[in-house]
């Protein structure tokens, strides 16, 4: 068991997350609310990472962050090592392969409140912060704890697009998963059943809370 | 203090209305749906933007397109209660109440639940109370705004018939205690009729007529758009007596009115609303004749129409009733205003959401 592998999935999947959930308010609500003429184009872009291959997907990246893109000279001079090969550019490959998992999911949970109800709320005297602190979010919760935990589970499988912009690096880019090919690789049987396992408890248990709680939040909704 | 509108616009459907409501009174605007009444009323709660509009309350300005002045709907203070009453569903009776207030206070949100017959249910969910009910804590929690303008946007047509007039006689109750302009938006004319004090007929976005309820349900003109059957009087009365086969003595000016199953207890003043079309006008006081209820009358005025039909307004003490009845009939009768006249009115023509309390 690569337990340094594991928790190094688990960092990369709560910082995704983290990273994530204002974006995906922010986006799905902004998706869900207004209507614009390249609305279609933007909804498009969001779903991209969902059909390209990852390995097309992490070869764009690396040339976008490699030592010889703006970005990556731009990292390279302030923080002194590269964007690419390292964990925090795992993170930033992370978050954007995620935006489907996270902003589809999101803005489907704001589309789910009545406009009319949005507009009671202003009706009411509610700013538009007091608006979605007391009636959005309660009522998108679902759709944006959907939006985590695929978020977060998608993280911890992720497997072609960590080895082209990570590497395979231990304790910096060596996910569970790349470990657990690792050991495939190696005729190590054993621990990659053993990895495999504790990755399907992982994900089990996430879906599982997930549902549990949108059971809840519908039984009080209706 | 009174709300005055104006508003002109070519999307999404063209119109140019104005008008003003003073504090207390009740307003309502009728139409057709597609007439922009409901449009009117979210111009003013600042959820729809017209191209040329302006619209004041108690002095301040909510909107001024001339002037580039447009508060935003969380900066104006009306209470507004939506067809769906769009109560938040994640939150109890109370919460909802609370919710529009500045600073939440339960005590006050426990008021209004009373005031609007909803003691005991404010720790529900919208999703465990009634369509009626929902609709009472639409009504509290746009109170607790308090606001200076009430708008109220169908706020029946999603209940029964039953709840609806229960509803109606909550209303018309409450207004005692209402100081500000309240804007009706209705397609149901014996609703605006039972509750408005005023009248504006929407027509195609354009003001067709407006005035006082009693004028407006007089006009035929006014009418044309929602229906000629429409035109009624409300006849002030006084409940006095519940006979045993079921029928209740109302007493109006010059005589008794007996309609089927009224509540109210002996004294209650109420207003019955009498469609023109039902009513029969005699000479001569007629016998054996089914009809029970023949008050006596004198003829004030006759409006011709511009098909075969007249209206006879008669003056019965100091109330009015319309009679809407054929040329040739009024002709054969040889009516003339200061005729004495009787009019003969079935008890059972009178539906029973057309018996309201009077307002206050």
């Amino acid at each position: 068991m690569d337990w340094e592998a594991l928790f190094l999935s688990l960092r990369l999947a709560a910082w995704t997350v983290a990273l994530l959930l204002p974006v995906s308010v922010l986006t799905g609500r902004f998706l869900a609310y207004r209507q614009f003429r390249a609305k279609g184009l933007v909804e498009a872009m969001v779903m991209l990472p969902l059909v390209l291959p990852p390995t097309v997907f992490g070869f764009y990246l690396l040339v976008a962050f490699g030592r010889n893109s703006p970005v990556g000279a731009f990292w390279n001079e302030t923080f002194g090592h590269q964007l690419v090969f390292s964990f925090e550019g795992l993170v930033v490959a992370s978050v954007i392969f995620n935006l489907p998992f996270a902003i589809q999911p999101a803005q489907r949970g704001f589309e789910a409140i009545p406009p009319e109800v949005r507009e009671a709320a202003a009706c009411c005297g509610m700013s538009p912060l007091r608006s979605l602190w007391s009636v959005e979010l309660p009522l998108a919760w679902p759709g944006l704890m959907t939006a985590m935990v695929l978020t977060f589970a998608h993280t911890l499988g992720e497997f072609g697009i960590v080895l082209m912009v990570g590497g395979s690096i231990p304790g910096e880019t060596k996910t569970i998963a790349i470990a657990i090919y690792d050991r495939v690789q190696g005729f190590d049987d054993r621990a990659a059943g053993i990895m495999s396992a504790t990755l399907v408890a992982i994900s089990l248990f996430t879906i599982g809370i997930t549902y549990w709680l949108s059971a809840r939040i519908g039984r009080r909704l209706s | 203090m009174a709300l005055e509108v104006t508003a002109q616009a070519t999307a999404p459907i063209p119109f140019d209305v104005s008008f003003r409501v003073e504090p207390g009174q009740l307003l309502a605007l009728v139409g057709h749906s597609g007439s922009g009444k409901t449009t009117l009323l979210r111009t003013i709660a600042g959820l729809w933007r017209p191209e040329r509009a302006r619209v004041t309350v108690d002095g301040s300005v909510w909107l001024d397109t001339a002037a580039r002045t447009d508060l935003p709907p969380h900066r104006r203070r009306a209470g507004i209660v939506f067809q769906s009453y769009a109560l938040f569903p994640h939150m109890t009776a109370a919460q909802n109440v609370m919710a529009a207030m500045d600073r939440p206070d339960p005590a006050e949100a426990a008021r209004l639940l009373d005031l609007v017959n909803l003691r005991g249910l404010a720790d529900r969910r919208p999703a465990q109370l009634s369509g009626g009910q929902q609709q009472r804590v639409a009504v509290a929690r746009a109170l607790a705004r308090r606001p200076q303008a009430l708008l109220l946007d169908e706020p029946f047509s999603a209940v029964d018939r039953a709840t609806r007039e229960r509803l109606y006689a909550e209303i018309l109750a409450l207004r005692a205690h209402l100081a500000m302009p309240v804007v009706l938006v209705t397609h149901d004319m014996n609703e605006a009729q039972l509750l408005a004090d005023r009248m504006v007929v929407i027509e195609k976005g354009r003001v067709v007529r407006q005035g006082s309820t009693a004028a407006v349900m007089a006009d035929p003109d006014a009418l044309r758009a929602m229906g000629i059957r429409e035109l009624a009087a409300m006849l002030p009365v006084t409940v006095a007596e519940h006979g045993d086969d079921g029928l209740t003595r109302l007493d109006a000016a010059t005589g008794p009115l007996w309609l089927p199953g009224v509540e109210g207890a002996p004294g209650t003043p109420l207003r019955v609303r009498i469609m023109a079309h039902e009513v029969i006008l005699s000479r001569t006081r007629p016998e054996g004749l089914s009809a029970q209820n023949i008050l006596p009358g004198r003829v004030a005025r006759i409006v011709p129409g511009q098909g075969p039909g007249v209206i006879v307004h008669i003056a019965v003490g100091g109330d009015e009733i319309l009679a809407r009845i054929t040329r040739r009939a009024a002709e054969a009768l040889a009516l003339r205003p200061g005729d004495p006249v009787h009019v003969i009115l079935k008890s059972m023509s009178v539906a029973r959401d057309h018996v309201a309390r009077a307002p206050g």
